[in-house]
């Protein structure tokens, strides 16, 4: 089998003394989905600000393309980021720009293509994500699921063998949630993509991913195909999959808390 | 100790403001050239030529009233203590030279300070919360040479060029007072002026606004990049952009004018 295209080893990170990652490994494949589950606060999207160099570790290491990330000059790190796509939750597309303009700026910035050729390329691949119309609009004038499309456009604007979502169905109705899904699949299966999906969109997951991983508070308690996961009996995938929701489980610490408060501005039984 | 505590603390945190403002003056001096309009990266001359516009056009009224109320007032007050010794001619001594080497530099920087630092953190820190920053990171784009170089260059064509203004409306806001109080023609007043002046209080003038002009930019942007959080912290920011760049820059004129007196140069 072929070498991982991203590697994760013993990623750990912590901020202020709590930890957000503990000792986490995971190896994506090249060409595959690979949908990393989570719910709010598990780690998901401090671990996708790692994996695409946007912060630093605590320890562990983190290779793309064979390359530790966390340690190569500035003109390797560039051209790893040239493979790499990323579209932000937000969308984070350019508010002073209008939307062509946005998908452009990569052509522009990172090749010596000619003016004409970039208009043609942005083009293409607004069409390819359905904004053909909406090149001249700001991004102001999109709606969600539009900005979405536009932000997945632009990460690939210089075929990236590597493309990133973050959250891409948050906010947005089912219909276009399921037509993101179709595009992700559509870039994976035409331009043989490697993605990683970062959700806690279980449907959406389901429907486009080879195999999932799931972080839970930190740590990475699964890894593998949508079979097993479905098959899976860990009481914390369950909760997951089945929408069963938390009620506060720690009752002990919360009565110790009461106490002290109880004991601080003493009231008396 | 508690005292002591926060004392060092404080240092600690202006130590390492010094050093992050060094380290994105060393960075952006490292990228300025390709901003420049022959052999620099497409695009960002196009994107200065904006930039001097929204720095240095659109702040043209406003040098120009403040300097020509700070070139009034001080030819008033100079004059008024003047004409007790018979030596009211020499107001235009006074006006010519502190507009030159100090207040027209200062007034602009302060204006400037005022309009753009202040813009400059908005816009950076808006483009932090909305994760545009780290987009434009992990697309390979380096944030200095798109966001802050174009600003930079901007700033020091422009705003020595608004300052040489500002002192020509100082100095003439001067004229207008001289001859309503003094009787003294435009004609006399410009050659009593261009005795007073020298090629050096042009040039120190002009040093100045140049450095004036790299704090503004360099406090507006890094102060922008610091942004963390919500929109509550850009407002911060934008504060704290002109809070701190108009200290630094008075600073700034401190020690040039020390060194300038100093060296025997004044």
């Amino acid at each position: 089998m072929d070498e991982p295209i991203i590697s994760i080893r013993n990623l750990t990170v912590s901020f202020g003394g709590r930890q957000v990652l503990n000792g986490v490994n995971l190896d994506v494949r090249r060409g595959e989905i690979i949908a990393l589950l989570g719910a709010s606060g598990s780690g998901k999207s401090t671990m996708l600000r790692h994996m695409i160099g946007l912060a630093r570790p605590d320890s562990g290491t983190i290779h793309i393309q064979g390359v530790n990330i966390n340690q190569c000059s500035a003109r390797e790190l560039m051209a790893i980021r040239r493979d790499l796509g990323v579209a932000f939750q937000g969308s984070a597309l350019f508010s002073s720009m209008s939307v062509e303009e946005n998908i452009q700026l990569p052509l522009r910035e990172l090749t010596s293509l000619s003016d004409s050729v970039i208009e043609i390329m942005a083009f293409i691949k607004l069409a390819s994500v359905g904004l053909a119309d909406a090149g001249k609009l700001m991004p102001q004038e999109l709606s969600g699921g539009m900005k979405k499309c536009a932000a997945v456009a632009r990460a690939t604007a210089l075929d990236p063998e590597i493309l990133i979502f973050d959250e891409p169905s948050a906010g947005l109705d089912p219909i276009v949630a399921a037509e993101l899904d179709e595009l992700i699949l559509f870039l994976n299966r035409v331009f043989r993509m490697t993605v990683i999906v970062v959700t806690h969109e279980m449907v959406s997951a389901f429907r486009v991913a080879d195999r999932l991983a799931m972080l839970y508070q930190g740590s990475l308690i699964a890894v593998g195909t949508k079979d097993s996961f479905s098959a899976s009996t860990d009481p914390r995938i369950r909760q997951f999959l089945d929408r069963k929701p938390q009620r506060i489980t720690d009752s002990e610490s919360v009565q110790r808390r009461l106490r002290e408060l109880v004991t601080m501005t003493g009231v008396t039984e | 100790m508690n005292l002591l505590e926060s004392i060092g603390a404080s240092v600690v945190d202006q130590l390492a403001y010094v050093g992050g403002l060094t380290n994105q003056w060393v960075r952006g001096m490292t990228v300025l050239a390709r901003v420049l309009p022959f052999g620099g990266t497409r695009g960002r001359w196009q994107a200065a030529i904006r930039q001097m516009y929204a720095i240095g056009v659109s702040a043209v009224p406003m040098v120009a009233v403040v300097a020509a109320c700070a070139g009034f007032i001080l030819a008033i007050q100079s004059a008024s203590a003047l004409n007790q010794f018979g030596a009211v001619q020499l107001a235009v001594n006074i006006i010519v030279i502190a507009f030159t080497k100090e207040l027209g530099p200062l007034l602009t920087a302060t204006v400037v300070s005022g309009r753009s630092g202040s813009a400059f953190s908005a816009e950076i820190g808006s483009m932090v919360v909305t994760e545009e920053i780290d987009a434009l990171r992990t697309m390979a784009i380096d944030p200095i040479e798109l966001v802050l170089a174009p600003k930079l260059i901007a700033a020091v064509i422009v705003v020595p060029c608004l300052t040489i203004m500002s002192s020509v409306f100082g100095i003439m806001a001067g004229a207008g007072f001289m001859f309503l109080k003094a009787h003294m023609s435009l004609n006399v007043y410009c050659q009593y002026a261009l005795e007073a002046i020298t090629l050096g209080d042009a040039f120190t003038g002009l040093l100045k606004s140049l450095v004036f002009s790299t704090i503004i930019v360099h406090v507006g942007c890094i102060e922008g990049f610091k942004v963390a959080g919500g929109p509550e912290s850009v407002g911060r920011s934008a504060t704290s952009a002109v809070v701190t760049s108009t200290l630094l820059v008075i600073l700034a004129d401190l020690l040039i004018t020390s060194a300038f007196y100093l060296t025997g140069m004044n």
